[in-house]
């Protein structure tokens, strides 16, 4: 049996991180996945707080967490808002398509 | 118990923006009183903090979380008359897109709201509350004109992108928690050892986060896009008000928790600086856009901001001060210009819109110039005394290639105000536009020209004010 460190659960947060990152840049198809994406980021960093805050017998990291949650949810609501009226505009939520603002 | 007298401006503003959204609710037909009444709160909360914080020695509330002094202070004052200036002259542009609601004035006040806090905080959790709270206002803002697609997608994308950059930005909190035990700016100052990788880690992501909030190179790609998309009153507060609680956080962040490590973010922001003013000179060349343009040059003075900040002085801070003051100004004025390109019901917004202006509008031409001029920094217009501080202090620390390279984007920048005034004053003269603006876009033009011009006159004041804000 391995012991579970800190260690291990650092590297999962990275690895959520990342894919979190990666989702955003790579996903070339739908809006919401980008949306799933920046959860996932969130919840890397939920991960990291509350593991560092087990680890130093520190209460504040999961104060920090809870807040996080909230504020991802308010978040979550005002994206999904915009990609409401976005959509209704344009009839697309395709991220290829979101184009008519460059120069 | 704590000395709740310094946190009321604040709890004013939150008391307000619950009883201006239920009297919205129950009132109909109440913007126009939700307008003046919200007008009145932005002044009441600057009278407030004016009277309350400025003239107090530093302070610490709630375990540390807030901090109190001169630099917050003055720059929530700035917020508040920025905010109270932008909502003033923005009610004609609205009315004309029928897009004059309650919900308008409430979200200006609700990020206003978010950036004190931000400007107070003196822990990660207090600033992510009041950077979400700035931010979430502000996507609705960009996505205000709502049956428009253009200002839909503006929405969007700030909001994709600055999801992102919180995101970035939390990571690094959670590794600098991790990495010293707490969440408070004093507590992280004292632990912070540069041996650690981690911590470098977490800056550089903090760093990145902010970046993105103020539109540095190379974070800046939403800018552009949002500036243009938005209706023309949201990125005038864009330009404005956001700015001063990001450069505020720069500071504050800097300068408390990771000063210990200024060899690490020395470098990092002088690159932040250099990229910036760089990139914002040469890219704004070929804009067809007035308001992508703006989006340019506001890429371009943050730069010129950072110098400042990079410089690791308290003259340094103090310049950058200046500097972000002048530059709202300027900025105000050239919005209440563009402000006025309106025909029959119609805002003109293209390079070519201005062609001939001077020969039709002389006073509006001349103003304009006037603008131009300080934003290309030639003296003895404001602007040109703003950069002056700022290259006297990135001098005196003997950064020389900073200095050189933010002179040479000067020269470039100066090509693009230029084109300007020669469109205006040398280009074939187009339609008349409508010349019966509101009381308050005259005056916020006029007064904000005349500032520019007689600065000269009396700039011990202004160098009076920032001078206290001593940070290191």
């Amino acid at each position: 049996m391995i012991d579970i460190g800190l260690g291990h659960y650092l590297t999962l947060g990275a690895v959520i991180f990342s894919i979190g990152i990666i989702g955003i840049f790579l996903n070339r198809k739908n809006i919401i996945v980008i949306l799933m994406s920046i959860e996932l980021i969130l919840l890397a960093v939920n991960i990291n707080l509350v593991s560092f805050s087990i680890y130093l017998g520190d209460l504040s990291g999961q104060v920090f967490t809870l807040f996080i949650l909230t504020v991802a949810a308010a978040e979550a609501a005002i994206g999904l808002a915009i990609i409401v009226v976005y959509f209704r505009n344009s009839g697309t939520i395709r991220v290829e398509e979101i184009d008519k603002l460059k120069g | 118990m704590e000395n709740l007298q310094l946190v009321l401006p604040e709890i004013f503003l939150s008391l307000s923006i619950m009883f201006l959204l239920i009297l919205g609710v129950f009132k109909k037909n109440s913007s126009r009183l939700v307008q003046s009444l919200s007008l009145a709160v932005l002044i009441v909360t600057a009278v407030i903090t004016f009277n309350e914080t400025i003239g107090i020695n530093e302070t610490k509330l709630f375990n540390n979380s807030i901090i109190i002094d001169y630099l917050s202070s003055l720059m929530k004052i700035i917020t508040l008359l920025a905010a109270f200036l932008v909502l003033i002259i923005s009610s004609n542009y609205l009315k004309t897109f029928q897009i004059f609601k309650i919900e308008y004035p409430i979200l200006i006040l609700s990020s206003v709201l978010g950036m004190m806090v931000m400007i107070n905080s003196n822990d990660l959790i207090v600033f992510y509350m009041g950077l979400e709270l700035q931010s979430l206002a502000l996507y609705v803002l960009a996505t205000f004109n709502r049956d428009e697609i253009k200002s839909s997608e503006a929405g969007l994308k700030y909001f994709v992108l600055s999801a992102l950059s919180s995101g970035l930005l939390l990571y690094g909190c959670s590794l600098i928690y991790g990495f010293t035990g707490s969440t408070n700016f004093n507590v992280i100052a004292d632990q912070l050892n540069s041996n650690e990788y981690a911590l470098t880690f977490g800056i550089v992501f903090i760093l990145v986060g902010l970046a993105f909030k103020i539109s540095a190179v190379p974070f800046h790609m939403w800018a552009p896009d949002v500036y243009e998309g938005s209706p023309t009153s949201v990125t005038l507060f864009f330009t404005m008000v956001p700015k001063i609680a990001a450069l505020t956080v720069f500071i504050r962040f800097l300068y408390v928790p990771f000063l210990n490590l200024i060899d690490q973010w020395q470098m990092i922001l002088i690159f932040l600086s250099i990229a910036s003013m760089l990139f914002g000179a040469i890219a704004a060349i070929g804009q067809t856009n007035l308001k992508r343009l703006v989006a340019y040059s506001s890429i371009g003075h943050v730069g010129y901001a950072l110098a400042g900040v990079a410089a690791g002085t308290n003259d340094g801070i103090q310049s950058s001060v200046i500097y972000i003051t002048i530059y709202i100004l300027m900025n105000l004025g050239l919005f209440s210009c563009l402000l006025m390109l309106k025909r029959d019901n119609n805002y003109y917004e293209k390079i070519d819109d201005l062609s001939g202006l001077s020969k039709n509008h002389p006073m509006l031409a001349l103003s304009l110039l006037i603008i131009l001029f300080s934003l290309a920094g030639i003296p003895p217009l404001a602007g040109f005394f703003a950069k002056f501080y700022v290259f006297k202090a990135v001098i005196e620390q003997s950064m020389y290639f900073l200095a050189i390279v933010g002179l040479l984007s000067t020269v470039v920048a100066a090509f693009y105000y230029l084109r300007l005034i020669k469109i205006m004053y040398f280009d074939e003269q187009k339609e008349k536009y409508d010349t019966d603006h509101g009381f308050w876009l005259k005056f916020s033009l006029t007064a904000s020209t005349l500032l520019i011009l007689i600065y000269f006159i009396f700039p011990s004041q202004l160098i009076e004010v920032v001078s206290r804000i001593n940070i290191i």
